[in-house]
C-alpha cells in the first residue's frame, strides 16, 4: 500500500474508514439489509451521500446488485450482515460468479476474538464463498479497511469480472483506525492480459480469410468489454454470419441481417447449423458451455477454433484451439478490424458467398415460430407483443425456464446491457430483485420483468422494496400454473408423468395466490390478461404507470413448449425445431 | 512413481496470507484434481510461501490445472519442476520392530540407505530417511520383514538444480494506480 495520503490521514472508526472507503470507491448505491455484526457501519452511512435500498431478503441484495451492475457497465453493492445474512447472498454470489457480474458484497463478522467459536450468527463465509467468488478477504484489523476495499473493487471490474467478498469483523468496525484512500495496490498474483498478442492476430486473419464456412461466436465477454460497436465493425468489414449466446443478446442487433441469433439447447436452427457446419469458429468472450455445445465430442466437427478470451482458462477448457487469444474482447477485436481491414486494401477478402446463402435459406426456412392455441393465450405471444410495445431502449430481465428462453428469442434486442438474465447459474427468482437493481441504476429507461410464476414466488417480497423505494420496475408474469421447463421435460422425456411440477390445486379455478391482489398488497398495481385480444391494452396500461410498480398476471396456456431443442446430452445434428421435426439442410449450396 | 507420465511436480509461490491452503485445497477438489503430496513452508522472502504440488493429471490436463491455479489472486506464480532438472525429498520417520535378535540386521539396512536412527527402544527404533519417493520405496521394502510399528511421511519438496532461483524476480511486484472516481 502507498502511504502518499498518509499525512492527510483522518481518525475515525472501521465504520466511518468503510463508508469513506466505498465512497472514494464510486459507490453511489448499496442493496442491504443491517444486522448485529454490520450494525456499526450503519451508522455512518446513514450520514453519506450514498443511497441505501434497504431490501427484504440478502438474496434480493445480491441480484439487484447484479442487475445494477448489468445495466450500468458499473459495480454492484450489497452489503449484509453475519451468518445468516451473509449466507443469503450465496446464490447471488455463485450466479455473479458463473456469469461474469462485478458485484461487491460487505458482510459484517462476529468481533475477531469471537471468530471460531460459533458465535451467535457466525458464519466462515469468506471459506463458503472461497469457490464462488473471484477473490473475498476476511478483515479484522481496521486499518486493513480501505485498502481492502479498493482491492475488491479493482479485482471486481479487471479483467474477467466477478464478485468480490469483503467480510470485515464488527471489532474491526467499532475500533478506531485512521483513513486514507491508497494511491496504488499491489497485488503480485494478479495480472489480467488484455492487449492481444499480435502474432496471434495475425494468425487469426488468416485463417478468416482462408476460411469458407466462418461463424462469428458472440459471448457475454463482449457484453462485459462494452464491444458492442467494435463487433458490428468486424462483422460488416467482412460479411461473416454472427451468433450471439444467451449471456450476449443485444451484443449484434436482432434486426442485422448476418444475425442468426441465439446457438445451443433452445438456439435458432440458422445459429445452430452455424456453428455446426463451419469450418471456423471464432469465439469472441464465450466459454464453449455445454448448453452451447451439446455433446462435445459431435460438435462442429469440422470447425478450426479462433478462441479469443481475457481468462486464460477458458481458453481449450473444454474445444481444443487453433489460435488462442489471451486479451479484453474490444482490443482483440479492433485489432482483428485492423488486421482484416489492412488484407482488404490488399486486395484479400474471405469468400463466404456460398455460405451467407446456405445459411440464409436455413434462417427462412426454419425461423422462430409458435403455434397459437385455439383455447388460451400463447406466452410467445405475449412476450412478443412486450418487446414490440416497450421497444429495444428498454431494459428487459428475465428469470429462469420456459419465459426466459421465449423472451430471449421473441423480444427483439438492438443494444448491450438491455437483457440480464441468471445464464451459468440458472438462478429461478433472479428476474425481480435484478430488474430492481437495473431500474436504480437506470432509473429513466423503462425496465420490464419477464417471469415466470414460479419464480416470481420466490423472490417477489421485493415489491415491497420497489413500492417504498420507489423503484417502478414493470412485471410481466407469464403465468402457465405449473414449473413450466420441468413440466416441458416430463412431456418430453418422462411420458407426461407431471411430478410436482403443478403449481396449482388441479381442476381448482381460483389461482393461489392471485397475483393482481399479492401487487395490491404490495401497494403496486396488478394487472391480468388471459386473451390475445387484450395483450396489447394491458402492456400499454401497464406502460402508462410510471410511479409505482406493475405486475401484469399473463395468464398463458401451460402446453407451450420451447423449440428448437437439442436435448440434453445429445448432439447439436439431432435439434429439432417442433417436436419429433427435424430440419432438413439442403447442403448443395455449401 | 514420479516417472509416470500423469504425475507432474509443481513449485507454486503463493503469498503468505491466511487462507491460502484452503483457497487451493478447495480448487483441487472441486474441480476434481488429484493430488499425490502437499508441502507447504516459507521462503527466503517473508510474504511469499513455497507449496511443491505433486498432481496426477490423468483426468484433467496439466495445462488447465495450472491456469485454473494462476486465476487464484494470492498466487504468485507456478513452475513445473522435471525429475531431472530438479532435487526432490521426502522425509520418512518410521518405527521398526528390532529386538536384540534383529537389531544388527536392521542398523545395516540403515547404513546402506544412509539412513538415521533417531530414537532407540529394547523392542523397536525409529529411522529418519530422506530422499525421492522410489529411495523411500525401496527402503520400506526392505524394513518390511522386521515389522514397521508406525510411520509418518512429508510431502515431496523440490528444488530446481543449477544457480537460477524462481524466486527471484517475484519479490518485486508491480503497483497498479487506483482508479479514482470521476
Amino acid at each position: 500500500m502507498s502511504e502518499q495520503d498518509a499525512g492527510t490521514a483522518e481518525p475515525v472508526t472501521g465504520a466511518q474508514s468503510l463508508v469513506r472507503s466505498l465512497e472514494s470507491a464510486g459507490v453511489r448505491d448499496i442493496f442491504g439489509i443491517p444486522g448485529g455484526a454490520i450494525l456499526p457501519a450503519y451508522d455512518p452511512l446513514f450520514d453519506s451521500s450514498i443511497r441505501h435500498i434497504l431490501v427484504r431478503h440478502e438474496q434480493g441484495a445480491g441480484h439487484a446488485a447484479q442487475g445494477y451492475a448489468v445495466a450500468t457497465g458499473g459495480v454492484g453493492v450489497c452489503m449484509a450482515t453475519s451468518g445468516p445474512g451473509a449466507t443469503n447472498l450465496v446464490t447471488p454470489l455463485a450466479d455473479a460468479h458463473m456469469d461474469s457480474v462485478p458485484i461487491v458484497a460487505i458482510t459484517g463478522q462476529v468481533g475477531a476474538s469471537s471468530i471460531g467459536t460459533d458465535a451467535f450468527q457466525e458464519a466462515d463465509i469468506r471459506g463458503i464463498t472461497m469457490p464462488i467468488t473471484k477473490h473475498n478477504f476476511l478483515v479484522t484489523d481496521p486499518d486493513e479497511i480501505p485498502r481492502t476495499i479498493a482491492e475488491a473493487f479493482y479485482l471486481a471490474s479487471t479483467g474477467r469480472p466477478g464478485p468480490v467478498l469483503v467480510d470485515i469483523a464488527k471489532s474491526a468496525l467499532q475500533a478506531r483506525t485512521s483513513f486514507a484512500w491508497p494511491g496504488e495496490l499491489v497485488l503480485p498474483g494478479y495480472r489480467p492480459v488484455t492487449r492481444p498478442h499480435s502474432k496471434q492476430i495475425r494468425e487469426a486473419a488468416r485463417l478468416v480469410l482462408e476460411a469458407r464456412r466462418p461463424v462469428l461466436y458472440v459471448g457475454g465477454g463482449v457484453i462485459r468489454a462494452r464491444a458492442a460497436k467494435e463487433l458490428r465493425v468486424l462483422a460488416e468489414l467482412t460479411g461473416m454470419p454472427v451468433v450471439t449466446t444467451l449471456m450476449a443478446r443485444g451484443a449484434f442487433p436482432d434486426s442485422h441481417p448476418q444475425h442468426l441469433g441465439m446457438p445451443g439447447m433452445h438456439g435458432t436452427v440458422a445459429a445452430v447449423a452455424a456453428l455446426q457446419k463451419s469450418d471456423l469458429i471464432i469465439s469472441l468472450g464465450a466459454r464453449f458451455d455445454d448448453r452451447v455445445t451439446g455433446a462435445l465430442d459431435s460438435f462442429a466437427p469440422n470447425a478450426r477454433v479462433i478462441h479469443a478470451d481475457i481468462d486464460p482458462a477458458e481458453i481449450g477448457k473444454n474445444r481444443a484451439v487453433d489460435v488462442p487469444i489471451v486479451g479484453d474482447a474490444r482490443e482483440v477485436i479492433a485489432d482483428l478490424v485492423v488486421a482484416l481491414q489492412a488484407e482488404q486494401d490488399a486486395g484479400n477478402t474471405g469468400d463466404y458467398e456460398g455460405w451467407v446463402k446456405f445459411l440464409a435459406g436455413v434462417k427462412g426456412k426454419y425461423p422462430l415460430g409458435y403455434d397459437s392455441p385455439a383455447g388460451g393465450l400463447a406466452p410467445q405471444y405475449v412476450i412478443e407483443r412486450l418487446g414490440k410495445i416497450s421497444g429495444p431502449e428498454s431494459i428487459y430481465v428475465a428469470g429462469v425456464g420456459q419465459h426466459q428462453m421465449w423472451a430471449t428469442h421473441f423480444v427483439g434486442y438492438e443494444n448491450p446491457n438491455t437483457w440480464i438474465n441468471s445464464g451459468g447459474l440458472g438462478t429461478m427468482g433472479f428476474a425481480v430483485p435484478a430488474a430492481m437493481g437495473a431500474k436504480v441504476g437506470k432509473p429513466d429507461t423503462t425496465v420490464w420483468a419477464i417471469d415466470g410464476d414460479g419464480c416470481f414466488q420466490m423472490t417477489n417480497q421485493e415489491l415491497a422494496t420497489c413500492t417504498i423505494e420507489g423503484i417502478p420496475i414493470k412485471i410481466a408474469v407469464i403465468n402457465n400454473s405449473s414449473l413450466g421447463m420441468v413440466r416441458q421435460w416430463q412431456t418430453l422425456f418422462y411420458e407426461g408423468r407431471y411430478s410436482s411440477t403443478d403449481l396449482q390445486r388441479s381442476g381448482e379455478q381460483v389461482r393461489v395466490p392471485d397475483f393482481p391482489k399479492l401487487a395490491e398488497a404490495y401497494g403496486a398495481v396488478g394487472l391480468a390478461c388471459d386473451s390475445a385480444d387484450d395483450v396489447d391494452a394491458t402492456i400499454k396500461k401497464a406502460m402508462e404507470i410510471n410511479d409505482v410498480p406493475v405486475v401484469v398476471d399473463f395468464r398463458v396456456h401451460r402446453d407451450a413448449m420451447v423449440w428448437p431443442m437439442v436435448a440434453a446430452g445429445t448432439s447439436n445434428d439431432d435439434i429439432k425445431y417442433a417436436r419429433d421435426l427435424a430440419p432438413e439442410f439442403d447442403e448443395d449450396d455449401l | 512413481m514420479s516417472t509416470e507420465l500423469t504425475v507432474h511436480t509443481l513449485s507454486v509461490l503463493v503469498e503468505n496470507k491466511p487462507g491460502v491452503l484452503a483457497r487451493i485445497a478447495g480448487l483441487f477438489s472441486r474441480r476434481g484434481y488429484n493430488i499425490h503430496s502437499l508441502a507447504v513452508g516459507p521462503t527466503e522472502h517473508p510474504e511469499i510461501s513455497r507449496m511443491t504440488i505433486v498432481v496426477d493429471v490423468e483426468d484433467s490436463p496439466l495445462e488447465q490445472v495450472t491456469k485454473q491455479l494462476n486465476k487464484l489472486v494470492e498466487v504468485i506464480k507456478i513452475v513445473e519442476l522435471e525429475p531431472r532438472d530438479a532435487v526432490e525429498r521426502e522425509l520418512l520417520l518410521v518405527k521398526v520392530r528390532a529386538d536384540t535378535d534383529t537389531r544388527g540386521k536392521v542398523l545395516d539396512a540403515v547404513q546402506l540407505f544412509r539412513a538415521k536412527v533417531v530414537d532407540v527402544a529394547p523392542d523397536a527404533v525409529t529411522i529418519e530417511v530422506t530422499g525421492n519417493a522410489d529411495k523411500l520405496t525401496d527402503f520400506l521394502r526392505v524394513m518390511e520383514p522386521f515389522g514397521l510399528r508406525e510411520l509418518v511421511q512429508s510431502g515431496m519438496v523440490a528444488i530446481g538444480r543449477g544457480s537460477r532461483s524462481i524466486t527471484e524476480r517475484t519479490a518485486r511486484p508491480v503497483a497498479v494506480p487506483v482508479p479514482q472516481p470521476a
